[in-house]
């Protein structure tokens, strides 16, 4: 029986351990700093915006830890000593381990602005973050988010959801440009501007100037000085590793692991968005940041621990998010932009905020991706259409069958005929 | 130089506002509150004197008042505006909610057994009665109007606060429907035409004495009405409903036509996240339901069986024995605790824990049904918002995480899992039977690998 020890409670790490319990019943124990119990992170934002209480966000009730043979520990690992196999908490017992798994997550961004650490300003990742945030927020006139990303987007929300007026810096000239076609990124334009956040692009926060220790403005590139009694900081995320420094264990961004989630230590493995992989596929990325993408580690490390080995397998990418109102999805691969050996298909409804994109190959008209923006759709359908390499012309005209949305709701017409215009 | 925001962008105005209310909204609800002062003064004694003024004051201040309040729906983008639930003393069970139950079940507890003490607020509504059934109002016309007017102004809220959702706009405009004609209009004419008080969308086992030999020698002998009502009860109870639910689940009735639902739905809307969702409640809610079914069913049979020996079974008791049954399930569950106590339990503590139709339907609907919710693949990100606002207590995302459909007796349809999903992973739907459970378990293909 080997001693297997989480250090993580998030997605990537409990699902490696609901594969192992699966499989067997070796020990396991799941150490975690931020919460006594497993919590979705995504959900973190209907905390804030009380559409739900901490409670709501646990995926399992209290008793399912033990009941499932699983001990929970809380406290924060500072150092691994992986010749004596053992964990060196803050305060608590050393843990010994025969299999070590680090799913420790991420950690917000700074880039050195100039007034970065004053009181009001932070990120948002944890438990903790979302009560400094509670308290930072609570009687302020005005707050700022810097970054375009998806968390800045729903910091943007939360803010707007208790009445605080919001500024939002992009340094993008569009929102997610980056990421999203240009009638794509358009929409979530209008659609924050829709909901009065001050949307301001192709803008960055050049300092942050503070009164007492505490933030009372901010200096945007154009020159703005702007009130503001909070700065959420949503630059993207990181590893947060720096309990490894001087362990053995390899690492640059992330922990470097291989395609079985193997460190350079044997019997450490690194499994989620702490994660960066030496040698990814042409295309796929070194570190991946997501819910989907978590999940499907933790279960493939999962297996790999419980004898099933095999290599981690991206699969057919899949996403989505909601952008205030607006439900997203994608499936496959749609650029940002348009190359020429890509065509594209797109309906859109701009009065209904509804839009779906499919990418095709030109070579071969076989379909490679799907943007769907207030449209839902069959995440089965789509990617068997993907995996079977559909011509484009069939999926135009068969696109009912991957329709999702509830009963009653206006259909996409087949053959995607609408009055917008249609690229092809 | 510094700025303040709101000036550097014009049409940077809020709209949502922190516990806080508009002018509009604040008018509203002072307009409410002129209402029910209006009830109170005429239950003080006014009733009796100034009958039509006060009842227009009511009905005026009440409805005029919600339909100024609703301002706060919609105001905002249409969406999913359940911002601050958990922050208000009147929707998480604060002081507001509590105060709410305390008087919602003392109102119920008058209404069954004290109605004498409502008297000179029930004259008010005398008016009404006269015109509707041609003779003076009772308790229950009283409770009857309040009832009605609660589903339709509340499902005026509904029909604005999820206007971006068309199934539950139809579904709104259903329940509504129903309530206001089948359980209120049609009662009252036939009681103005001297034919027995009848509620076409009330059946057996939930309309409890429907088929009770009393009730039969009652309605056959009152005319062809009657005659009728006999076999369109009968009709719907053992044939219309195993169809139906078959084709649509149990939705077609519990979310779509019964009046318990239809006040559960509007109303009940508002409380629908405090239904327990642990395992433990949904054991006791199995245990519960099936006994009261089974509880009616020995009742009813034992009724036939005695009214057909001419007594040698029960004697004298079979009356007692359904008095019993309608003390404690037809006014104290459904009445008392299924109402009274929304505030603090949600709207469906009565249609998840006593009801014996929902039970009927339950059964037909997990092993006989065309309807599942769908999970879409891989995509549940575990958030809990679909658990959150089940009001049957469903905890839909412990199926929806790993990729399962949701078959559950006790779902009523109402699509709220579905409409609340940030991410569009749930779906009604009617499909083939022979799928329904396993549905589409992604996933270990060699693709999309991410699930059990």
């Amino acid at each position: 029986m080997s001693r297997i020890v989480i250090i993580g409670n998030g997605i990537a790490g409990v699902t490696a351990a609901r594969f192992i319990r699966k499989a067997g019943d070796e020990p396991i124990t799941i150490i975690s700093a931020e919460s006594e119990h497993f919590f979705s992170r995504t959900a973190l934002m209907y905390i804030y915006m009380g559409h739900m209480t901490y409670e709501h966000t646990k995926p399992y009730e209290d008793w399912f830890w033990s009941k499932n043979g699983i001990s929970l520990v809380r406290g924060w690992v500072n150092r691994i000593d992986h010749t004596t196999k053992t964990l060196f908490l803050d305060g608590g017992r050393p843990i010994e381990y025969d299999k070590l798994i680090i799913a420790v997550g991420s950690q917000p961004n700074r880039f050195g602005w100039p007034g970065e650490n004053l009181d009001n300003v932070q990120g948002l990742y944890s438990l903790q973050d979302l009560q400094t945030m509670q308290e930072a927020t609570s009687g302020i006139d005005h707050a700022t988010v810097v970054g375009g990303g998806l968390i800045g987007i729903e910091m943007a929300e939360m803010l707007h959801s208790r009445g605080i007026p919001t500024l939002f810096l992009v340094r993008e000239n569009s929102y997610m440009d980056y990421l999203l076609p240009a009638e794509e990124s358009q929409m979530i334009n209008n659609e924050i501007r829709r909901h009065h956040i001050d949307l301001r692009l192709g803008t960055e926060l050049k300092e942050i100037i503070g009164s007492d220790g505490s933030v009372s403005s901010v200096r945007t590139s154009d020159g703005d000085e702007v009130q503001t009694g909070f700065v959420g900081l949503t630059a993207g995320v990181s590893p947060a590793i720096d309990f490894l420094d001087n362990s053995g264990i390899e690492t640059n961004r992330g922990v470097l692991i291989n395609e079985y989630f193997e460190t350079n230590v044997e019997d450490v493995y690194a499994v989620g968005d702490c994660a960066e992989f030496r040698d990814p596929e042409i295309g796929h990325k070194k570190i991946e940041q997501l819910w989907y993408t978590g999940r499907r580690q933790g279960k493939r490390l999962g297996l790999n621990i419980v004898g099933k080995k095999t290599p981690y397998d991206k699969g057919i990418f899949f996403n989505s998010a909601k952008f205030f109102t607006i439900e997203y999805q994608t499936y496959g691969h749609i650029a940002a932009s348009a190359d020429e050996a890509t065509g594209s298909v797109l309906w859109s409804d701009t009065d209904s905020r509804r839009l779906l994109r499919i990418n095709y190959s030109r070579a071969d008209n076989t379909v490679v991706g799907f943007n769907a923006f207030g449209v839902r759709l069959r995440h089965e359908q789509c990617e068997a259409w993907l995996h079977g390499r559909a011509q484009v012309e069939d999926v135009v005209r068969e696109i009912s069958r991957a329709l999702f949305d509830p009963e009653f709701t206006r259909k996409i017409p087949g053959g995607l005929q609408s009055s917008s215009p249609v690229s092809t | 130089m510094l700025t303040n925001p709101l000036d550097s962008n014009p049409s940077f105005q809020l709209t949502a506002s922190y516990g806080q209310f508009s002018k509009v909204e604040t008018v509203g609800l002072a307009g409410i509150g002129v209402g029910f002062l209006a009830l109170a003064v005429a239950l003080f004694g006014a009733g009796t004197i100034a009958p039509i003024p006060l009842f227009a004051i009511f009905i005026t201040g009440v409805a005029g008042g919600s339909l100024l309040f609703f301002k706060r729906y919609s105001a905002r983008p249409a969406g999913i505006q359940n911002d601050n639930i958990f922050f208000s003393p009147n929707l998480w069970r604060g002081a507001v909610a509590w105060i709410l139950g305390v008087i919602l079940t003392g109102f119920y507890v008058l209404l069954y057994w004290f109605p004498g003490t409502m008297e000179h607020a029930i004259r008010i509504f005398d008016p009404l009665s006269w015109t509707l059934r041609d003779r003076p109002a009772d308790q229950w016309l009283m409770y009857g109007t309040f009832y009605t007017l609660a589903v339709l102004i509340m499902g005026v809220r509904a029909i604005i606060k999820y206007r971006h959702i068309p199934y539950q706009i139809v579904r709104s405009v259903s329940v509504t429907f129903f309530q206001l004609v089948l359980a209120f209009i049609i009662p009252a004419i036939l009681i103005r035409l001297n034919e027995p008080e009848l509620y076409f969308s009330y059946f057996w086992p939930l309309d409890f004495d429907a088929i009770w030999p009393s009730k039969v020698s009652d309605l056959s002998s009152s005319g062809s009405i009657g005659t009728f009502f006999l076999f369109w009860a009968a009709a719907l109870s053992f044939v219309a409903t195993p169809i139906l639910t078959y084709f649509f689940g149990k939705r077609w009735y519990c979310s779509w036509v019964c009046g318990c639902g239809g006040l559960a739905e509007t109303a009940g809307d508002p409380y629908r996240h405090l239904s327990d969702k642990s395992l433990k409640a949904w054991k006791i809610e199995r245990w519960m339901i099936h006994s009261v079914l089974v509880a009616i069913v020995v009742l009813t049979g034992l009724l036939w069986t005695n009214s057909v020996t001419e007594g040698a079974i029960l004697g004298d008791f079979s009356s007692a024995f359904a008095r019993t049954y309608g003390f404690a399930i037809g006014a104290v569950f459904s009445g008392v605790i299924g109402v009274g106590f929304y505030p603090l339990m949600g709207a469906r503590v009565w249609c998840r824990f006593g009801c014996p139709m929902a039970a009927v339907l339950g059964i037909i609907q997990k092993y006989f049904s065309r309807f599942r919710i769908t999970t879409n693949g891989g995509q549940c990100i575990s958030c809990g918002n679909c658990s959150t606002y089940c009001e049957m207590g469903i905890d839909v995302r412990w199926y929806a995480q790993r990729g399962q459909n949701i078959v559950r007796a006790s779902c009523v349809g109402c699509g709220i899992c579905s409409a609340v999903c940030p991410r569009g992973v749930l779906k009604l739907e009617n499909g083939p039977t022979d799928d329904r459970y396993n549905g589409p378990i992604l996933i270990d293909r060699d693709s999309i690998g991410v699930l059990d």
